[in-house]
């Protein structure tokens, strides 16, 4: 059984590289689908759906709270769980994450083993 | 207002690099004697980030590297070779300014309040020059890896304008 994921930040290295480091933390993964910020990847879901989401919260369009809330909000989308992963580490926006439903947060730079064990329950 | 500790600065841009570098990249950097600058420093060829910082303290913070050292920290990051400065190497050089500034803010904000993060940009080329309009010092922090330099810095003044809703090049930085 794999799972499909979206990772939403507008790094293409940072894509990349948590691609990469989901295959290391052996997370069974199918199709992989990149969007640079919140409004390409509320577009990308009218067509595609996912089990799971990697999110930035600073991003040019829409960032990732604002992504998270609108997420939320649709019928479709709520139960699918978000993981923020960012450099955002301040408390307030933490708690606003949580509030608005994100399953979990993860704050750059992460390894690979942070990112498994953000995973494990939530998936 | 709230006084900026120099020290607690560089602590901040110590800590923040070393963990990038040693979390990210598997690098080991070692930090070299900070210093204040007026100007941009390092800013006249090769790779400048920077990244604005807005809130009740607002300005800017970056890094600046040679283009042999852009390609080594992103070859590391993204474990790919690059034989020049391409879109890439800037993608992933803004992502390390991203990572490395925004936990220098994450730790200044329990003195200074809460900061929002501007989205990075990078310059990369020869013969400019660089300004801050403010004349607020930056805070330089050099730092070795091997045989090669880049430099974490920052400027960063109390907001008088008080109304700062996204975060651009608040203390004013222009290319010229």
């Amino acid at each position: 059984m794999t799972l499909d994921v979206m990772i939403v930040d507008d790094s293409a290295a940072i894509r990349k590289i948590l691609q990469r480091v989901l295959r290391q933390a052996e997370v069974p993964i199918g199709e992989v689908f990149e969007a640079g910020d919140g409004r390409e990847a509320l577009g990308m879901l009218e067509t595609r759906s996912v089990g799971l989401i990697l999110s930035d919260i600073n991003m040019p369009n829409m960032d990732g709270l604002e992504f998270l809330g609108q997420l939320k909000a649709s019928n479709h989308l709520k139960n699918v769980p978000v993981v923020m992963v960012t450099t955002e580490g301040s408390q307030m926006k933490v708690m606003e994450a949580v509030e608005l439903g994100a399953a979990g947060y993860v704050r750059k730079p992460f390894t690979a083993e942070q990112i498994k064990e953000k995973l494990t329950g939530i998936i | 207002m709230r006084e900026l500790d120099h020290g607690k600065v560089v602590q901040a841009i110590c800590n923040s690099t070393r963990e990038v570098f040693s979390t990210m990249l598997g690098m080991e950097v070692e930090a070299g004697e900070s210093y204040r600058q007026q100007s941009v420093p390092g800013a006249n060829a090769g790779v400048v980030s920077l990244i604005g910082l807005a809130g009740d303290w607002a300005g800017s913070g970056g890094i600046s590297c040679s283009p042999e050292f852009a390609r080594h920290i992103s070859s590391a990051l993204l474990m790919t070779e690059f034989s020049s400065v391409d879109e890439e190497v800037l993608d992933a050089v803004a992502e390390v300014t991203n990572m490395i500034i925004g936990n220098v803010k994450n730790s200044l904000e329990e003195d200074l309040g809460p900061m929002g993060l501007s989205i990075p940009t990078v310059i990369f080329g020869r013969n400019f020059t660089t300004r801050s309009v403010g004349n607020s010092d930056w805070i330089v922090v050099p730092f070795q890896s091997a045989s090669e330099q880049m430099k974490v810095q920052i400027c960063i003044a109390p907001n008088k304008t008080k109304h700062s809703p996204r975060p651009g090049f608040a203390n004013g930085l222009a290319l010229a």
